[in-house]
């Protein structure tokens, strides 16, 4: 089904200017197929990071996006994503959500596949005519690409290289994973929870600061005097949204935290104060005062389209289900190799603010949640408007624009992209 | 299985009582007086994990020191979190208790929860089993530990906007 045959029957120019986006656009079952094959069947997409696959024989089940693939470490070290799908009958050959293997087995009649989804082993192959031939029934690959850890994959093996996909996104994805402190990144768990919304009301709010003072009250009347301050973004004039191009986007909400490595020489704020304590003891004053940086996390939120985002100091990841569902995933990350209680106070920050039962994750459920009810029966009379900030915004050295803190700019990024990609 | 205690001052009819109160206490969202039942040293845990017990070194759904625990209640009485103002409702059954151990004052009982809520006219349900350590006080019974295993603790779940 092409784009004209939508309910609606309008195209990507209508249903995505530059200050608004229609409403069919999280409502329109035909256009969330086309947005399938177009963006998710395309595009490269996040998987994963290397961590989920340590060791040769190291696997992590994954999505990309209707259809669920395998990340797989091989013998060699090489890292494969492979769709999750016997080439026989089409059932799934792995289940386990996470583990270590040396083959995949279809259970269904016993096709075994090796780590780099060849196929290795037919039973009864004597059923088969002699121009049968393994080697065209592996698993099915994706093109792999890996960037500081984090995996993407795409089904288009002409795609462009990732390294020309993430563009100007790169430096901020190397200044993200500064939160190691030293220690490479590695993920310390996550976070899982679906809401009834389109996936794009997600892609969205990662650059959005304007809800987060609204939304997130509960969470910022948890925090100390000091933390509030620092989530003060919104009073302070100092934040910014960059468009990035290729739809991604930076969300600068503190400043003095975009490069950890770079000690403005601040006081160790009172909520580190234990763990500062705890450090001394095995780290001289420098080291400490850069692990607590590193825990602190950094102060911006980076949007990759189409699914992934470094926010502050998790993975956020994002996986279209139907035009009415999408399933988040809140990654934790830390220290691999680094000081347990370091890695410790990072899981009870996330455990604070993010999944299902943190103090914010929860309201912004809600939210989402509001906007798909607010857009049922997806009128073509009232649109999403995302101009907040349009007229005010300036040019980055890259050319593109800049707006303040709580513009809606990165999702005027994302949304130009989605148009692109759309119509190719 | 382990073996039923002997002791005849822990009985399975006061240990269901008090966790049927406490069941009443969480469906009503009386917090303030559920605040009153723990003992103040020990956590409120939902695992994401369904194995393993070392709680402070994996991540959590939740894991509430008392700390946390008032925090989370102000949070959730305070009126400013879109989603616990209204919360869901919820009702709850405890069943299938089971006294698993009794080591002085300190007894380890698990029982199964569902936990039924509703919100915007539509329904979801959780399945549970829950670990108390409660302890015997003076004052009665209190809750020194209390952990959640979702039956799905480790896949894809909705926003809790109530306590299980
Ligand atoms: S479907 Fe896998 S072996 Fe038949
Ligand atoms: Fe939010």
């Amino acid at each position: 089904m092409s784009l004209d045959q939508t309910p609606g029957g309008i195209g990507t120019d209508d249903l995505v200017l530059n200050d608004r986006v229609k409403t069919p656009m999280y409502e329109d079952p035909a256009l969330f197929n086309e947005e399938m094959e177009k963006i998710f069947g395309k595009v490269w997409v996040w998987v994963g990071h290397t961590s989920e696959v340590p060791d040769k024989g190291s696997f992590k089940l994954s999505h990309v996006g209707l259809q669920p693939v395998i990340i797989s470490r091989d013998r060699k070290g090489e890292i494969h994503v492979l769709v999750n799908r016997c080439r026989h009958r089409a059932a799934t050959v792995c289940e386990i959500k996470k583990g270590k293997t040396s083959s995949f087995q279809c259970p269904y009649h016993g096709w075994g596949y090796a780590l780099n989804g060849e196929l290795r082993a037919i039973p009864y192959t004597k059923g088969y005519n002699t121009d049968f031939d393994k080697k065209e029934f592996g698993l099915k690959q994706l093109k792999v690409g890996i960037f500081e850890g984090m995996i993407f994959a795409s089904y288009n093996m002409d795609v462009e290289p990732l390294e020309d996909f993430l563009g100007n996104a790169k430096p901020w994805i190397k200044l993200f994973m500064k939160q190691g402190g030293g220690y490479p990144v590695k993920t310390l768990g996550e976070h899982q929870f679906k809401v009834p919304m389109n996936w794009k009301i997600q892609l969205e709010n990662t650059t959005d600061a304007y809800h987060f003072p609204i939304v997130h009250k509960s969470f910022l009347q948890s925090l100390d005097g000091e933390a509030t301050e620092t989530f003060s973004f919104m009073d302070d004039d100092d934040g910014y949204v960059e468009d990035l191009g290729n739809g991604h986007s930076v969300m600068v909400m503190m400043p003095e935290f975009i490069d950890l490595d770079n000690d403005d020489g601040a006081p160790i704020p009172e909520r580190f104060a234990e763990l500062a304590e705890d450090l001394r003891k095995d780290y001289d004053e420098a080291q400490v005062r850069r692990l607590v940086r590193a825990v602190g996390g950094c102060g911006f939120n980076l949007n990759l389209f189409p699914n992934a985002a470094c926010s502050l100091s998790f993975f956020r990841i994002l996986r279209p289900v139907s035009v009415h569902e999408t399933e988040i995933r809140h990654i934790a990350i830390g220290m691999d190799g680094g000081p347990a209680a370091a890695n410790q106070m990072r899981m009870r920050i996330h455990e604070h603010f993010q999944g299902p039962m943190g103090f914010g994750s929860p309201d912004d459920a809600e939210v989402w949640e509001r906007v798909q009810r607010g857009s049922a029966g997806g009128g073509e009379d009232i649109d999403v408007m995302v101009n907040r900030g349009l007229g005010l915004e300036k040019a980055s050295d890259n050319g593109l624009p800049v707006g303040d803190i709580s513009a809606e700019t990165g999702m005027r990024s994302a949304y130009k992209m989605w148009k692109k990609v759309m119509e190719q | 299985m382990k073996d039923f205690p002997a002791q005849t001052d822990v009985n399975l009819a006061a240990i269901t009582e008090f966790l049927w109160m406490e069941a009443d206490l969480l469906d009503a969202k009386e917090y303030d007086q559920w605040l009153q039942l723990w003992t103040g040293s020990g956590h409120y845990v939902i695992p994401v994990d369904k194995q393993g017990d070392d709680f402070a070194n994996t991540l959590n759904i939740a894991y509430d020191n008392a700390l946390m625990r008032d925090m989370r209640v102000k949070r959730l009485q305070g009126g400013f979190s879109i989603s616990a103002a209204p919360p869901a409702e919820s009702v709850r059954t405890v069943s299938r208790i089971v006294i698993d151990s009794v080591e002085g004052s300190l007894i380890t009982v698990r029982a199964a929860q569902h936990v039924t809520e509703d919100k915007f006219g539509r329904q979801r349900s959780f399945a549970m089993n829950v670990t108390w350590k409660l302890e015997q006080t003076e004052e009665g019974l209190k809750i020194h530990d209390k952990i959640i295993r979702l039956l799905n603790s480790d896949g894809m779940l909705t926003s809790i906007s109530y306590l299980f």
